[in-house]
């Protein structure tokens, strides 16, 4: 490509390139340069995330079907302020864009999307990007706001400067992006692009001397800062109000997931139970519909219900991640969390592991310090994540009675559903704090955080987070709970009998394979007061919590005394207040999550960490069960 | 010479090197913690610490042992004087920006 070519200079192929020529582009950027609002205004819908093979640095794929090229894939990159190899996300695009990440082509071309807001310090980005010699198109993001607010910059001289095709966009608008398809349409043959005088990869210094003589020769001039973001945090950020405010959001979200989500997943179990009528009178009467009705759809539906409630919760983390104020909570957390041992970094993992650890481990690699990375990985599953919604709230809604106190501002439901999540709490930052005083003590690490401006979220990429985390939960619903249901159902129906008429008929639940491993393991959790059918329930919500909810299900569908009976008083059958009460604690500690260990795995390169955490999650979970159990049958009888 | 967790709320002053290990020292850099930038102590996190620091246009916020080591010169008559005369100029930038939205409705 000519150096000369900038944004008024292209010009449009004569034909169509020919096919197969260019297939895969790649987009990088620094964090809060709007790389994420491009990569969704470049692909429309079609996007997937994934991980990219072998590390936890998570990939948005999708087709770039916004700008007409359905025929490309881009490769969203993580935000990157440097290609310096220290963090595992700056390694990760270097093997990309080298074409060394096993399973990833070698990308045809790049775009490189810079903040024209700040651009000085950006350009230190773009000299190693192109020293890597792939074609590439450098995107000025905010360039209406960087004029709005009295900056300037000479895009053609910058072209000029840098050697390859420079625009000025707005992602936000969508404003400039004709030209990502004329620069691609010019990329029909790989050339290597001209070497640069650029400076030495890795070296900050002359990086920024670099960046700055060409910003000089530019005539680049810095937009002035506005001062809404500062005013914001004047409140937000207020010695008093702060974090008072703080707790109110916290609490506040917690709040509505419960007293918004409650109705909202009532409504759907109605309508999951009305399909499982449906079915029932479509179905022939027999070993079909029982498989289906009470083996899969009770199972499934079963965990279904929550879906509502789970998806809140990720809506408001996305709300609160993309306006910015998780940063400023960071900021406002980092004194407790150094109390304990950790950086106010790790308390962006802590918070989203509410929701789910999976994503929340994979965020601790903003960490830098190895060793509080580690230490944060191996506290998040005590988090109270959603998963343990569907158990804790089935079992509080069949034992806990519904008690009213301070005028119906304060129920017994919602304390004891408090305390799961402040014991879950309590215990990370009693093991946060273990681990930093032994195994991992290190010297504290710096804490290096950006507070970006303040932005409203956009209705599109909060509606992509929730799509996608229902496509997930429906994923595993749709294989892993099916999966378990249907072979619980089996289990529960073997070995086929003989009855006296000489019919064949299926087992006592006690008397079926399911049933003698049940008993197998009842000697272990009989002092928690868990009898073999609670303990099949354990064994199964190893690969998931939620399964624990599906497999009571399939369970009591399987027995003639609880068939027509609801969940709720079907489980007093088997469990008593204080047997209850031990296994939501002995939920709040263990590991039941076979994704989670999935992940620390993948992140600590080592099985022995998913192990010891395993080990140890169960223990504490043990340990406590069998106090709470035992306190219960003191006091309560 | 100072270094940058000494200076007060609202104070700044230029970047002269910074006292840290190299991989700090790297991404700091990159965030625009180089020679001879002008740093602005812009507020405090509720607990005292860290202290949120303006750098060309950003705000980052550091832990006081990481300022500790952050080496600073007095900023220049010259330079207070354009930070002085930017501060003025941002309010009237803000009346712009808010009518020409206003216009825009």
């Amino acid at each position: 490509m000519s150096a000369c070519c900038s944004t008024p200079a292209f010009t449009p192929p004569k034909s169509p390139p020919p096919a197969g020529t260019l297939r895969t582009v790649v987009l990088i950027g620094p964090p809060n340069s709007g790389k994420s609002t491009l990569f969704n205004r470049l692909t429309g819908l079609r996007q997937k995330v994934a991980n990219f093979p072998g590390v936890t640095v998570e990939q948005r794929l999708g087709l770039m079907a916004g700008v007409g090229r359905p025929d490309l894939t881009l490769i969203d990159l993580p935000g990157v302020y440097s290609l310096d190899p220290f963090s595992e996300d700056a390694r990760v695009s270097i093997d990309v864009l080298r074409g060394k990440m096993v399973g990833t082509p070698k990308p045809d071309a790049v775009l490189l999307v810079l903040d024209s807001l700040h651009l000085t310090r950006q350009l230190m980005l773009a000299a190693s990007v192109l020293a890597l010699g792939l074609p590439t198109l450098v995107l000025l993001n905010m360039s209406d706001l960087m004029e709005a607010r009295g900056g300037r910059i000479d895009a053609l001289k910058l072209a000029r400067e840098l050697g390859t095709p420079v625009a000025q966009i707005s992602a936000v608008h969508g404003t400039g992006l004709d030209a990502v398809p004329l620069f691609l349409n010019q990329q029909t043959t790989r050339k290597a692009a001209k070497p640069l005088a650029l400076p030495v990869l890795g070296n900050a210094a002359s990086a920024h001397n670099w960046a700055a003589q060409v910003s000089r020769s530019t005539g680049y001039h810095a937009p002035l800062s506005v001062e809404g973001t500062r005013k914001i945090d004047d409140i937000l950020l207020h010695r008093i109000w702060g974090p008072l405010l703080f707790l109110v959001v916290v609490v506040g979200v917690f709040e509505v997931v419960f007293s918004v989500g409650q109705p909202l997943s009532d409504g759907f179990g109605v309508i999951l139970a009305q399909i499982g009528n449906l079915m029932r009178d479509v179905l022939p009467a027999g070993w079909v519909q029982s498989l289906i009705l009470d083996g899969a759809w009770k199972g499934i539906s079963s965990v279904l219900v929550f879906l509502p409630q789970i998806l809140l919760l990720f809506l408001f983390i996305g709300i609160l991640e993309d306006s910015g104020y998780l940063s400023r909570a960071a900021l406002i957390a980092d004194r407790v969390m150094r109390s304990i041992g950790l950086n106010g970094k790790a308390f962006i993992p802590l918070l989203s592991a509410y929701a789910c650890a999976v994503p929340a481990i994979m965020a601790t690699r903003t960490i830098e310090n190895k060793r509080d990375r580690l230490a944060t990985i191996l506290v998040t599953p005590f988090m109270t994540c959603s998963a343990r919604l569907p158990v804790y709230m089935l079992l509080i809604a069949a034992f806990i009675p519904n008690i009213v106190y301070l005028h119906g501002f304060l129920g017994l439901r919602t304390i004891v559903m408090l305390s799961l999540y402040l014991a879950g709490l309590l215990a990370a930052m009693f093991t946060a704090r273990l681990l930093k005083s032994s195994i991992l003590k290190s010297s504290d690490a710096p804490f290096i955080l950006e507070l970006p401006q303040y932005r409203m979220p956009t209705l599109r990429s909060l509606a992509l987070r929730v799509l996608d985390r229902a496509r997930i939960f429906l994923r595993n619903a749709g294989t892993i709970i099916l999966c378990v249901t249907l072979a619980l159902w089996v289990m529960a129906h073997l070995p086929v009998m003989h009855t006296a008429t000489g019919a064949y008929a299926a087992p006592e639940l006690a008397d079926s394979l399911i049933g003698r491993l049940g008993h197998f393991i009842e000697p272990a959790i009989a002092p928690l007061g868990f009898n073999w059918k609670i303990g099949i329930g354990l064994l199964s919500s190893v690969l998931a919590r939620e399964v624990m909810v599906s497999t009571m299900g399939t369970l009591y569908g399987a027995e003639a005394d609880t068939h027509a009976l609801s969940l709720q008083t079907a489980l007093h059958h088997d469990m008593t207040l204080g047997g209850s009460l031990a296994l939501m604690i002995f939920f709040a500690f263990a590991m039941q999550c076979t994704s989670t260990m999935a992940v620390v795995r993948r992140e600590t390169n080592s099985w022995k960490w998913p192990a010891v955490q395993f080990l140890y999650m169960l223990a504490m979970a043990w340990i406590a069960a069998f106090a709470v159990n035992h306190i219960a049958m003191a006091f309560l009888g | 010479m100072s270094v940058l967790s000494k200076l007060n709320l609202g104070e700044s002053g230029i970047l002269v090197s910074l006292d840290l290990p190299e991989s700090v020292q790297n991404h700091l850099m990159h965030m625009g913690f180089v020679p001879d930038a002008l740093v602005t102590v812009l507020r405090r996190a509720p607990a005292g610490d860290p202290t949120v620091y303006g750098v060309d246009g950003m705000e980052i916020a550091l832990r006081r042992e990481t300022a500790a080591a952050i080496r600073m010169r007095a900023a220049d008559v010259e330079t207070q004087e354009a930070g002085v005369a930017a501060k003025g100029q941002k309010i009237d930038t803000n009346k712009d920006l808010t009518e020409l939205i206003e216009a825009e409705r």
